[in-house]
């Protein structure tokens, strides 16, 4: 069977950091950073490769900020 | 520098499982992180999208947080006075029978000072769908009591919670409205998971259908966090609202096809 792929793009300005994508993923792909964008939020990164493409994250992500790709291996 | 777990060989177009709609201006919303306004504007703005009527969608935003949905919201809007939206949208809707018109608004909107224009324009089915924010709190103002906020709830005007024998009940609006003939789809949902997410866009979505056929007022409730509010974080108030508001506030259809279902 193929392997599925996925990635994740998140626009870091506009994250406000509310940690709600991170419940959302079944892979603990994404983490708050120690950094902070210039309105001062702990943004969304990813931690780990293991990202499916599920777009759960970005489902539920209240300030749309996150893009989805998928794709067989 | 944290190591980079991007993967650019597979950000090609055809891959593309998700993006911000373009019915949602780039403009980054004011609400606090984690506030389920924010799902709903989303997912209000994709059925928008799939649907192909962003030139033909007039939206009424209300008093409250969402009172600036329009700066997000890439669709022609109207602001209503606090409550006033459903009687706006009732004018807009009959002076423009072939856009789809919907309000936006809070519980402290629609279901205190708004209560009279919500009742009317439900009984008389006004062809518009009315989406209603219902976080069980005053957002906007500082946390106040709503009509919505649950028994024993805290709140700015009850810090030691609601008590029924002096502040009345829990109001459940969309119950009430669903026993109006002229509303006729009444539904709750809520936007806390990616599932509940699908639910509610799928519930927008057949709303805004029956006003393509012309059907009579739709309801849709979306039971909401408000993590200021609720003085919790966005994933505690998630959790609280699960755990508290959804057994009061029960989710699912109440009425379809003009007939009551619960
Ligand atoms: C005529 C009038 N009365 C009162 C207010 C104060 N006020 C502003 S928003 C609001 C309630 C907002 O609560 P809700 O509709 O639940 O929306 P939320 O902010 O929670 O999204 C009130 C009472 C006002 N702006 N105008
Ligand atoms: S849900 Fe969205 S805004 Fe919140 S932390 Fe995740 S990416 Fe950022
Ligand atoms: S797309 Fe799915 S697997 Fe990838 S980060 Fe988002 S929730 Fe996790
Ligand atoms: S006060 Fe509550 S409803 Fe208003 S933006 Fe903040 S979390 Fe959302």
């Amino acid at each position: 069977m193929a392997n599925i792929i996925g990635d994740v793009v998140i626009d870091i300005e506009k994250c406000k950091g509310c940690g709600v994508c991170m419940t959302g993923c079944p892979k603990g792909v994404l983490a708050l950073s120690k950094d902070v964008n210039s309105k001062g939020y702990n943004f969304a990164m990813k931690v780990n490769a293991d990202c499916i493409g599920c777009a759960s994250c970005a489902m539920i992500c209240p300030d749309g900020v996150i893009t989805v790709y998928r794709a067989k291996e | 520098m944290s190591e980079n777990f991007d993967r650019p060989e597979i950000r090609k177009p055809e891959n593309l499982i998700y993006s911000r709609t373009k019915v949602l201006t780039d403009n980054i919303m004011h609400y606090c992180p984690g506030c389920g306004h924010g799902t709903a504007h989303r997912i209000l703005a994709e059925v928008i999208d799939e649907m192909g009527i962003q030139n033909d969608t007039i939206g009424v935003a209300p008093v409250g947080c969402s009172v600036l949905a329009y700066n997000y919201l890439d669709v022609d809007m109207a602001e209503a006075a606090h409550g006033r939206a459903p009687a706006l949208a009732t004018a807009i809707k009959r002076l423009n029978p072939n856009k789809f018109v919907f309000t936006y608004q809070g519980d402290g909107d629609l279901a205190a000072i708004g209560t009279g224009e919500t009742i009317h324009a439900c009984n008389r089915g006004e062809k518009i769908v009315i989406i209603f924010i219902n976080n069980g709190i005053y957002g906007m103002t500082g946390g106040q009591m709503a009509p919505t906020t649950l028994e024993g709830m805290k709140t700015a005007t009850c810090p030691y919670g609601r008590d029924i024998s002096i502040m009345g009940n829990p109001l459940k609006m969309t119950e009430l409205v669903s026993h109006l003939k002229g509303t006729y789809y009444v539904t709750r949902q809520s936007v806390q998971t990616p599932a509940s997410v699908r639910k509610t866009k799928a519930a927008l979505r057949k709303a805004f259908e029956y006003q393509k056929d012309g059907k009579g007022a739709c309801f849709v409730e979306i039971v909401s966090s408000c993590n200021s509010g609720w003085k919790m974080t966005p994933v505690q108030a998630n959790k609280w609202m699960e755990e508290n508001m959804f057994p009061f506030y029960e989710l699912g259809d109440i009425k379809v096809d003009g007939e009551l279902v619960k």
